[in-house]
């Protein structure tokens, strides 16, 4: 099973570097869909259904309006020409992704073994179905224990929306 | 946005219930099977997108749609809060969230408590969001091109 995470993980990153490096922005957010779907697989091989669910179908919406919003809008990326400058950048960022994966390293030594501790945290959730009676552990965790989380996240989606028909609106009237 | 050929319309007839009543399938049935309400708010809303993908802009008809969706959206999220108000009621203003309902049966569809009524309130509120952002974008963007 880890090798075909593995395989997983590497094609995710192939294609977000890709989306990174592409000339035009549809297929920047296309190969980015890569990431998405691979996550989906991810899930499904670390038995989380619940989770795939919820990210294909995200996936798949965010894909639409992201290339609505794209055919709404411009889809080339302006040119950047080499200066001197640049490197710079690169440097810096070639110096900070090592201090932070050797940060990383240390941190991850820490931890115990990959899924070797998940029953201590797990088990009182488990033991939770007789308080909940929800079959779907998940669902008794999300809506019983964690109901504060759940309101919160409604909450966000409330205001992502209000934010989108302000802004939507603000621009309609400006052209009228 | 223009709408597409015959056959697309025609199809769209037909899948766009099957998928309607699968995302209600997946949000009653979230205390039972892997789902809930954020995935089958998400799967209703895609049988939203998908009829206006398929039929493109009406726009009169979608406007009126809009201001619906986010009503329902509103009254979802105030519904949420009811519920959680009246769990902190019914247990003696202790636990905000608390689980008030009869319990019943494990496995059963109708157990749990409160919890399914959560996941239709909560399905409903991601429903009314995701369909709201994309049909504000085609109605003001069309409405921009007038």
């Amino acid at each position: 099973m880890e090798l075909y995470l593995i395989i997983i993980l590497v094609l995710m990153i192939l294609g977000s570097i890709y989306s990174l490096n592409a000339s035009d922005l549809l297929s920047a957010v296309i190969s980015y869909g890569i990431v998405g779907f691979g996550l989906v697989i991810a899930f499904l091989l670390l038995q989380a259904p619940d989770l795939a669910i919820v990210q294909v179908v995200v996936e798949v919406a965010t894909l639409i309006i992201m290339i609505a919003t794209i055919k709404n809008t411009q889809s080339k990326i302006p040119k950047m020409e080499f200066k001197p400058k640049i490197a710079v950048y690169y440097a810096i960022t070639l110096i900070a992704a090592l201090i932070f994966l050797i940060v990383f390293d240390r941190a991850t030594g820490c931890l115990s073994e990959f899924g070797a501790d998940t029953m201590r945290m797990a088990q009182p959730y488990i033991d939770g179905v007789e308080h909940t009676k929800s079959a779907n552990l998940v669902t008794g965790v999300v809506f019983d224990f964690r109901a504060y989380d759940t309101l919160g996240e409604a909450t966000v989606l409330f205001t992502a929306v209000i934010g989108v028909l302000t802004i939507l609106r603000i621009k309609g009237k400006k052209d009228n | 946005m223009k709408g597409m050929t015959i056959i697309v319309k025609k199809i769209t007839q037909i899948i766009c219930p099957v998928i309607f009543m699968f995302g209600l399938y997946i949000i009653l049935h979230g205390h039972l099977t892997p789902g809930g309400g954020f995935a089958g708010g998400v799967i209703m809303a895609g049988a939203f997108i998908l009829q206006i993908l398929a039929n493109g802009n009406i726009l009169p008809k979608l406007r009126k749609e809009e201001e619906g969706l986010e009503f329902m959206e509103s009254a979802a999220i105030l519904g949420f809060l009811i519920l959680a108000g009246l769990g902190l009621l019914f247990s003696g203003g202790v636990v905000f969230f608390a689980n008030f309902l009869d319990k019943g049966e494990l496995g059963k569809l109708i157990s749990a408590g409160f919890i399914p009524l959560e996941n239709i309130v909560v399905g409903a509120e991601v429903c009314a969001a995701i369909a709201t952002i994309f049909i504000a974008m085609v109605v003001y963007k069309d409405e921009e091109g007038k």
